[in-house]
């Protein structure tokens, strides 16, 4: 097989960092290649050089494609030769319809005029090929994550791609609907494209990669093939952090659970805008001082809403149901009613609902706490200073200061800085809803090793998240939801991902 | 003259010292333009700009613009604009002249009936803003059609005045000289006929605080490892503004004295600056601006700070509505036309972004300043109001274009 892309040299710099530093990475016609390393190891700035973002002339080194130098102005000029990219955040126009997306700007149109049969026959065709079960004009925002991402490879398939690039594709996907995207990426590649998939999910590039590169500190560290027998994910996470990692979950020194912190009874809670659909049905759980308990299931099993409904009703409406903390009935209806009543909820969405990006850590830090830095109403600068200073040591945030904006900060740090803004609150109850999504090997392990902190400060933790392995190690119970009920708990003695997914398995068929 | 020093220093110094220029440029560019503004029409009107009579004249019409900044920016940095002020302006000094000449009202019962006014037409805007969600540009868009109508009501089409002494005074009236032995000791010391006294020793005052303050706050900066500003900067800023508040009050002084708008103005400039940088209060606004679900996920009540900033906006808008009608003596169905434009324009000026969690109290009056002295200076110039506008347009363009590009050079 001959290489289809070679890159060779690649050096980009920005001021004062160098992004990029002689990066190689050849990719063979038919192959699909994963690209790991952590946050900040120059994944995506490569993908940027290959697809014109950075226009030629912008980096040193060359790119070849089928052997002859290329040098792309644009993402218009990579497109043109068939290399397509498909971002983590996706691109979609909400309000189009799947067609009016998929010719987005390139319409089955003649003198301006759009053929609306030509569209809607192309789309068909091009929905049966990634398998989507959806009519060309149903809107895209009445679609899941999942089926977006599959519109966008539709897309990518509509302009005769040659090599498709997939940024995380699987980040925002269930189990189900991840296992889905990567069959489709196998098929793909017995019909000829060659893929370029970027993936934290190690276990998923063992799965479809044919070869892995790995690439850290913005240099490549090696490529392995990935169907060897004798390669580990231990050895391609040696290379990505550049140290052997024993353990991907820190120890608890003794678990040990006290009285009951919080109790949730039947709580019910339907969709904002369609009453009629119930999103959270009858839901009750317990939760003890030092236990983190897990509430695993699939996207769209109603875990981020239960959260945020409970964290003062801040997602639908509330139909039935009470909460008790410390045995007492809590008001939780407002946020700042449930912080007050010792309530903290570190949201899955960062960026969107965590943090106010342009400003300082220390204004973050303090926001959810403000009277802990005031005194009748006036802030004291010095003593927001402190505080912030005192979670950056604690959290081992990195910055140059705590005067930083987080905007400039990376994920796994800007995640330290929402903790810390929840702990300055001082809760008793932390519900934290993917706390390591998106963020690299090196800064979970930190997270973990702060989540075990609290708990055994006492405090409990509801944890939510979509990769099992990660509540496996490290709940001491697991919830199971399914359409919006709990189907199940689990001891961490019972708990395997097989027994996880054949509660949701069977509460399906009943419900069917 | 003063910012080619400000320029030369900035190069001849090393590398962190323009890093942190660029940081900051936008703050002293605001600073540098006034200055540069002013000594460019000091010079096109043959020293006319800063004749203590223009001096005067210049503070009493710009205070109302000023006024309505404040609650302008509150507003825009917490993510929304309020298009009804101009109009609102006007139908407050409408109903002031039908209660207090129509009617026969006492003017202090009028001043608090018309405030309340400007509260609840705040309050009534801010409802559909906060509660229901309407975009704010909408909403105040038709409070915008529906007060420039109900003044043209309230009038009934005429213009209505004169108003009495009493309520002139609020606009035009000035401050009496408590300390008339310092304006004596001074005039005989300058040789000038006559000195206000308490104008002077107010403005050595606020000179000694804005030092005072300033050195506090770089201590601190400097103690809690902050970046800090390089220590000719400060000087040179610090030297620029109680160099043009000395100047100032004493063309003020060895006029008529403070005019008592410039007290109102400068008070709720130093409150608002307080309330929008010290308070939790503030930090809230600008939360709210900066991410609105951030905010509200951290239990900030977003809604009811929403409404407030409303409620404020109509306060000062009524304010502002009364000592523009005073000044002018009489109210007129079309007073206060566009005069949002001007309030919303001096607010990007200084620095605010539309978006929303960004800007300055201190910025926003610059810019009013700026727009202000280019009104006064084009003015006195004889420069017909076609070519007024189109200037003032294309400053507004070039200041918000130079905060994108310095933006984007950082990023």
């Amino acid at each position: 097989m001959h290489p289809l892309l070679e890159m060779r040299g690649i050096t980009k710099t920005f001021p004062g960092v160098r992004a990029l530093d002689n990066v190689n990475l050849t990719v063979r016609e038919g192959e699909i290649h994963a690209l790991v390393g952590e946050n900040g190891a120059g994944k995506s700035t490569l993908m940027k050089v290959l697809s014109g973002v950075y226009p030629h002339g912008t980096y040193e080194g060359e790119i070849l494609l089928d052997g002859a130098p290329v040098a792309f102005r644009s993402i218009r000029d990579s497109e043109a030769r068939g290399i397509i990219i498909i971002h983590q955040e996706l691109a979609l126009v909400p309000l189009l319809s799947i067609a009016e997306n998929i010719f987005l700007g390139n319409e089955c149109a003649r003198g301006g005029v759009i053929s609306w049969r030509e569209t809607w026959a192309r789309t068909e065709a091009l929905l049966a090929k990634v398998g989507l079960d959806e009519a060309p004009q149903t809107p895209v925002d009445r679609l899941g994550v999942g089926k977006q991402q599959l519109v966008e490879i539709a897309k990518a398939l509509s302009k005769r791609v040659r090599l498709l690039i997939l940024d995380e594709p699987t980040a925002a996907l269930s189990e189900a609907d991840s296992e889905k995207l990567l069959d489709l990426l196998l098929e793909l590649r017995a019909q000829g494209v060659t893929s370029i998939i970027i993936s934290h999910k190690l276990n998923e590039v063992r799965r479809v990669a044919d070869r892995v590169t790995v690439l850290r500190d913005g240099a490549t560290v090696a490529t392995h093939d990935a169907r060897a027998e004798t390669l580990t994910e231990d050895m391609i996470v040696r290379d990505m952090v550049g140290r052997p990692m024993e353990n991907r979950y820190p120890p608890r020194e003794e678990r040990r659970a006290g009285e009951v912190l919080m109790e949730v009874r039947n709580w019910r809670v339907a969709h904002p805008e369609h009453a009629e659909r119930i999103v959270v049905r009858d839901v009750s759980l317990r939760l003890r001082a030092g236990e983190v308990v897990g509430i695993a299931g699939l996207m769209g099993a109603g875990r981020t809403e239960l959260a945020m409904s409970l964290f003062g009703e801040s997602w639908g409406r509330k139909l039935a149901g009470e909460a008790l903390i410390e045995g007492r009935p809590a008001d939780i209806s407002r946020v700042d009613r449930a912080i007050a009543a010792g309530l903290a909820y570190v949201t899955e969405d960062r960026k969107e609902l965590g943090l106010v990006l342009e400003e300082p850590i220390t204004f973050n830090v303090t926001l959810a706490n403000l009277a802990g830095v005031s005194r009748r109403g006036v802030l004291s600068r010095r003593e927001e200073a402190r505080v912030a200073e005192r979670y950056r040591e604690a959290m081992a945030i990195r910055t140059p200061g705590v005067h930083q904006k987080v905007v400039n900060l990376s994920g796994g740090n800007q995640q330290k800085v929402v903790l810390s803004k929840w702990l300055f609150a001082d809760p008793r109850v932390l519900i934290l809803d993917e706390p390591t999504r998106g963020i690299d090997v090196g800064a979970k392990y930190e997270i973990y090793t702060i989540i075990n902190r609290l708990a055994a400060e006492g405090r409990g933790i509801l944890m939510i998240s979509s990769e099992m392995p990660e509540l496996l190690g490290m709940c001491d119970r697991i919830y199971v939801m399914c359409e919006g009920a709990i189907v199940g708990e689990l001891s961490a003695d019972e708990a395997s991902q097989e027994r996880i997914m054949s509660l949701i398995v069977k509460h399906r068929r009943q419900a069917a | 003259m003063t910012s080619e020093t400000a320029t030369g220093a900035g190069a001849a110094a090393g590398g962190a010292v323009r890093a942190y220029l660029t940081g900051h440029l936008r703050e002293y560019g605001l600073l540098i333009a006034l200055v540069a503004i002013m000594v460019f029409f000091q010079i096109l009107t043959d020293g006319t700009l800063l004749r203590p009579v223009n001096i005067t004249n210049l503070f009493l019409q710009n205070s109302y613009i000023i006024i309505m900044a404040l609650g302008m920016l509150i507003v825009i940095v917490g993510g929304n604009i309020d298009l009804s002020v101009g109009s609102v302006l006007g139908f407050v000094g409408a109903l002031a002249a039908v209660m207090i000449v129509n009617w026969q009202m006492p003017v202090w019962m009028t001043v608090i009936a018309c405030l309340l006014t400007g509260i609840v037409i705040g309050a009534a805007q801010g409802y559909w803003v906060a509660y229901w969600g309407i975009p704010s540009f909408i909403v105040t868009l038709a409070g915008m059609l529906v007060f420039r109508g109900a003044s043209l009501w309230l009038l009934e089409g005429q213009s209505i005045g004169p108003f009495p002494m009493e309520f002139q005074r609020l606009s035009t009236g000035f401050v009496p000289d408590l300390l008339p032995w310092l304006g004596e000791a001074l005039a005989a010391l300058a040789g000038v006929r006559r000195v206000h006294g308490l104008t002077m020793a107010l403005a050595a005052l606020a000179s000694a605080a804005i030092l005072w303050l300033g050195l506090r706050a770089r201590a601190r900066d400097r103690a809690y490892g902050m970046e800090l500003e390089p220590a000719a900067f400060f000087a040179l800023r610090n030297a620029i503004v109680i160099g043009a508040i000395l100047f100032l009050s004493w063309k003020l002084a060895t006029f008529r004295g403070l005019p008592n708008v410039l007290v109102t103005m400068a008070v709720l400039t130093l409150i608002y600056a307080f309330i929008t940088e010290r308070t939790t209060l503030g930090r809230r606004i600008y939360a709210l601006g900066g991410n609105r679900k951030a905010a509200a996920l951290s239990g900030i009540p977003t809604e009811r700070l929403t409404f407030l900033t409303f409620v404020n906006m109509g306060f000062l808008a009524a304010l502002a509505g009364l000592i523009y009608a005073a000044r002018l003596n009489v109210a007129t169905p079309k007073a206060g036309f566009a005069l949002e434009l001007d309030v919303i324009a001096a607010v990007f000026i200084g620095g605010a972004s539309m978006s929303g969690g960004v800007g300055r109290v201190v910025g926003a009056v610059v810019g009013a300043f700026i727009m202000g002295v280019m009104n006064n200076g084009m003015s006195i110039m004889g420069i017909g109001i076609d070519y007024q506008q189109m200037i003032k347009g294309l400053v507004l363009l070039a200041a918000v274009v130079f905060d994108v590009y310095n933006k984007r050079k950082q990023a």
